[in-house]
């Protein structure tokens, strides 16, 4: 019953969908308000359509309907509840639904704070979204229909991927999806401004807040994918360049030019069209994931099972959502022009550079991740690309970035005035050198010019970024939540900058084969393996092993970790055992059975370590911040001045 | 007005890419050997069923064969058995086996109980040899002509249609490809 | 084929690999080398990272031949003369790869030529601009 209910559920959600999406569109294109003030019930019919489909998937779960083919692949009756219910995303069809369903809450949260948008704007607004809706809901039924029956039903379920059974697949996969579908509010409200033929300055106040949360909402959800490869996977690493990493790291990274790009349209009416074609193109790169991930053309740790005919249908799905939108960007975009000036030393030029430099960097990114595309398109051979390209090629356009954004704080809207500022920058600098000095030779005296210049480039723009809000602060003055926030991402971006140093450069990685009693010397610790014992869990069998881990002989942990065996899909994973200790980050896994008692074991200290995703979190909390500014909710005051008129004036 | 239309003209590229991409997918686990065109490896293994002996590429010289990697453990080998001792019937192309990464007692076991297809069999118990031939899962089948070229190599089990399209034609001296 | 098609995410499980060389230069240019090669039964795993057997017995052979005095380059070539250039995860240095290496550095010309030529034209516009700004801070 309840799967039946489901399915018609999204058929309804479809037509709603498609009705959204038509009278969004077609009411203000021939000035029907009646039809437009009609988008909202649209919206909220699709909305609670879709919810109740998901609800009846989870429902199926939980009760271990087994009829089922979605659940029967990807549950079974020892899995705890817990990880039935998260088991909805686990896989293909019912990921897409996950998509689906945050799509309906982002246009619902549009749709309730669209009250100070006029009218018309907003259904379009409502309408693309529509759009994207009743494509993703087509693509669903037609294709990946998580509500396929099986008969007889399956008299257990296959398991759910023993990798997944864990708390981070309860968050990463809806915060991450919630950031990527995200980008498609600020998308419609790019598609709208092109459909009205009309782009202003408060266009961009009303888009920043959707575009920053959106945003934030990736920071975390990257941040937390990171943070779950590293104690789950038990490689010890974080971030492997692999093709569904790049699919989220891309749109984050336009993301971010996209935020900074909108300030500059909202406070000087400049870089319209650049900031379009940034929205345009931050939801096509998560367009883009979508269809790398599900389509079988990428290799890759993550992919969802490959199907040439899924492919075909999010490629076509593509092709009319992004040259719909690209198409009419040529058609529009040429009416926005602005006459208003900076110079050199402005801030607007720092926003320029910044913006550069981070599509260089999703481009080079995109380069690496389609390489083994394009290199077979071309009869060019095979390819395959890693971090031995990501790496160095990332850091050749974030270098720059780092460097810049220092003193790009200090500019000015206009006239930049760097002038007034250069003694801070001067002493601001200095002190970064000499502590990035510190860090790099004298703490761990083990870094390199790597280290030290990102060490000074984090510490550098840490005390940039705090100079001007301490300052305010000093004199009594108050701090918009925006001002803070943005102060707030920057400090968190420094503090990555350091963290992401501090690992690459210290980190004690060590493989060894030891016997029970066995020590091992890393760092500053000793390892003692004292065996492994057989345990039960759940639904897994395990080996245990005790290390016992000590510092120049006094003690600091007993670390456990495991090795698991999963009844239902036989598959073996490696539980890590993870401390943290006075700022490292101490790893162990358990390796293979090496006979005799011998096991051979990865124990790695990564210092600082787990400062990277604290950071992100900050930044995420920064960009949070700065989107609740009550501003960006008010229009514009100048709208009516004569000078206001000129920036209003093109397009 | 042009540099406008750039942005969709790059998309237009990358769709076609893109497509490309998927249909080509399929094939995508599937990687063309560098082997093709060169010589084969030189090879000199025990023999399975006589340990004092030895399958040496050398003694095939001047004749068409068939280079088998399978093993007792391969799901794949099992399904291709029939397809092989087909070919072994046909007697047009001998076929020399690796039995890879495998125990010699199960290995001959399983061509008594199964049938023997291959004119001898030769054991890589290190995975050495496999490696030469840049084997990366079995079964695989390399098809070596009487100069010792490899011209043919086909990954996964062997069907009566590679046979009949890829490795008869070419044997035959017909053009590969037909039936 | 023995890797069965992976359904969804591959088991990541990964491997130890207790390899210890005699020589600490030889054992940073192993682990380098096992970090860059590919594994080719896996779905995107370095051979230093992947459990399967093809990687162990890959492992070795790179151990093999830096104990036989090879350099970084006979390696690679060496693995990618039976594998292919997909067992590399740094693309070769070539002409064909050459689109690949360059477009950093061609994407940062025209970065820095677009910015050049914006700055250039709003600098001009500068004299002309007479719309005040409502306040001159940082947002």
């Amino acid at each position: 019953m309840l799967p039946e209910l489901g399915h018609f559920a999204l058929i309804l959600a479809l037509l709603l969908a498609g009705l959204q999406a038509f009278f969004g569109i077609a009411g203000p294109a021939l000035a029907r308000d009646r039809w437009s003030s009609a988008v909202t019930a649209a919206v909220a019919g699709q909305a609670v359509m879709v919810a109740t489909a998901a609800a009846c998937l989870i429902a199926s779960f939980v009760n271990e309907d087994f009829s089922v083919a979605y659940v029967a692949e990807n549950s079974n009756s020892a899995l705890p509840l817990v990880y039935r219910v998260t088991a909805l995303w686990g896989a293909h069809e019912g990921s897409l639904l996950l998509w689906i369903l945050l799509l309906a809450g982002w246009t619902v949260a549009v749709a309730l704070g669209s009250g100070r948008l006029p009218a018309r704007f907003a259904a379009r607004v409502l309408g693309v979204l529509g759009v994207v809706s009743f494509g993703f809901l087509l693509f669903t039924l037609a294709t990946s229909n998580p509500f396929l029956r099986l008969d007889p039903p399956a008299p257990d379920g296959r398991d759910l991927n023993p990798i997944l059974q864990d708390p981070g697949l309860a968050v990463h996969p809806p915060i991450l999806y919630t950031g990527y579908v995200g980008f498609a509010v600020a998308f419609a409200f790019a598609c709208a401004a092109m459909l009205e033929g009309r782009l202003d300055q408060n266009w961009a106040r009303w888009t920043r807040p959707w575009t920053t949360s959106a945003w934030a909402f990736l920071t975390c959800g990257i941040a937390l994918g990171s943070f779950w490869a590293y104690y789950e996977l038990g490689w010890g690493g974080f971030w492997f360049w692999d093709p569904v990493e790049n699919a989220s790291f891309m749109p984050w990274l336009v993301g971010t030019a996209l935020v900074h790009s909108l300030a500059v349209t909202d406070k000087r009416g400049l870089f319209k069209s650049w900031t379009l074609l940034l929205a345009i193109l931050a939801f096509s790169l998560s367009l883009l994931g979508t269809f790398l991930v599900r389509s079988g053309v990428l290799v890759s740790v993550h992919s969802f099972a490959a199907d040439p005919t899924r492919g075909i249908f999010i490629l076509v799905f593509l092709i009319i959502m992004i040259g719909g939108a690209l198409a009419l960007y040529a058609w529009r975009a040429p009416l926005l022009r602005s006459s208003a000036g900076f110079e050199l030393g402005a801030r607007e030029s720092f926003l320029l550079f910044n913006n550069v430099l981070l599509v260089i960097a999703a481009g080079t990114v995109f380069a690496g991740t389609l390489a083994p595309l394009i290199s077979d398109a071309l009869k060019l051979g095979t390819l395959s690309v890693g971090p031995p390209y990501f790496n160095p090629t990332f850091m050749l356009s974030m270098l720059p970035l780092l460097a810049l954004l220092s003193v790009g704080i200090h500019a000015n809207w206009k006239r930049g005035r760097l002038r007034d500022s250069q003694r801070t920058l001067l002493y601001t600098f200095v002190v970064a050198a000499v502590l990035g000095c510190g860090c790099a030779f004298g703490i761990f005296a083990r870094g390199n010019l790597l280290t030290l210049i990102g060490a000074t480039l984090g510490i550098w723009i840490l005390l940039s970024s705090l100079v001007d809000p301490i300052d305010r602060w000093w004199r009594g003055l108050t701090l918009s939540r925006a001002v803070l926030g943005m102060t707030v991402a920057h400090i968190g971006l420094a503090l990555a900058v350091l963290a992401l140093t501090t690992v690459q450069s210290f980190t004690i990685e060590r493989d060894v084969a030891l016997a029970p009693g066995g020590k091992a010397a890393v760092g500053e610790y000793e390892f003692r393996f004292d065996g492994v014992r057989a345990v039960e869990g759940p639904n897994y069998d395990a080996m245990a092993a005790t290390v016992v881990v000590t510092r120049h002989g006094a003690p600091v942990a007993v670390l456990t970790p495991q090795k698991r065996q999963y009844w239902v899909q036989h598959q073996v994973t490696s539980e890590t055992a993870i401390r943290m200790h006075r700022g490292n980050n101490l790893l162990l896994a358990l390796g293979e059975d090496l006979g005799a008692g011998r096991w051979s074991v990865r124990i790695q200290i990564r210092p600082l370590v787990s400062l990277v995703w604290i950071a992100a979190f900050i930044m995420a909390m920064g960009g949070a911040l700065a989107a609740s500014d009550r501003r960006y909710r008010t229009a514009r005051a100048a709208a009516t001045s004569p000078a206001g008129a000129t920036a209003g004036q093109a397009g | 007005m042009s540099r406008f239309l750039l942005p969709l003209g790059i998309f237009a590229l990358l769709a076609v890419v893109l497509a490309i991409g998927i249909r080509h997918s399929p094939e995508k686990g599937v990687i063309a050997s560098p082997l093709l065109g060169k010589p084969a490896p030189a090879f000199a293994v025990p023999n399975l069923s006589n340990p004092t002996g030895e399958v040496r590429s050398a003694d095939l010289r001047g004749r068409w064969y068939l280079f088998n990697v399978w093993g007792t453990w391969c799901a794949g080998c099992r399904e291709e058995h029939e397809t092989l001792l087909q070919v072994h019937r046909a007697g047009v192309v001998p076929i020399i086996g690796l039995d890879w990464k495998d125990d010699d007692a199960q290995a001959l076991d399983w061509l008594k109980q199964l049938g023997d297809p291959y004119q001898s069999v030769g054991t890589d118990h290190s995975g050495r040899e496999a490696i030469e031939w840049g084997v990366y899962g079995a079964p695989e089948t390399f098809l070596v002509n009487p100069q010792g070229i490899v011209v043919y190599k086909h990954i996964g089990a062997l069907t009566p249609e590679a046979w009949t399209r890829e490795i008869l034609p070419r044997v035959s001296g017909r053009p590969a490809g037909t039936s | 084929m023995i890797v069965a098609a992976v359904a969804f995410v591959a088991a990541r499980a990964f491997a130890v690999d207790p390899t210890e060389l005699p020589d600490p230069a030889l054992q940073a240019r192993y682990l380098a080398l096992t970090h860059e090669l590919r594994c080719m039964q896996c779905q995107n795993e370095s051979l230093a990272d992947s459990p399967v057997g093809l990687a162990a017995d890959l492992r070795r052979e790179v151990r093999d031949q830096l104990l036989a005095g090879r350099s970084d380059d006979q390696i690679r070539a060496w693995m990618s003369a039976r594998y292919g250039d997909f067992i590399l995860f740094r693309p070769r240095y070539s002409l064909r790869n050459a689109w690949l290496w360059g477009a950093p550095g061609v994407l940062l010309l025209i970065g820095a030529l677009v910015c050049w030529r914006v700055v250039r034209g709003r600098a001009r516009l500068l004299p002309g601009d007479h719309e005040p700004l409502e306040e001159d801070g940082p947002n």
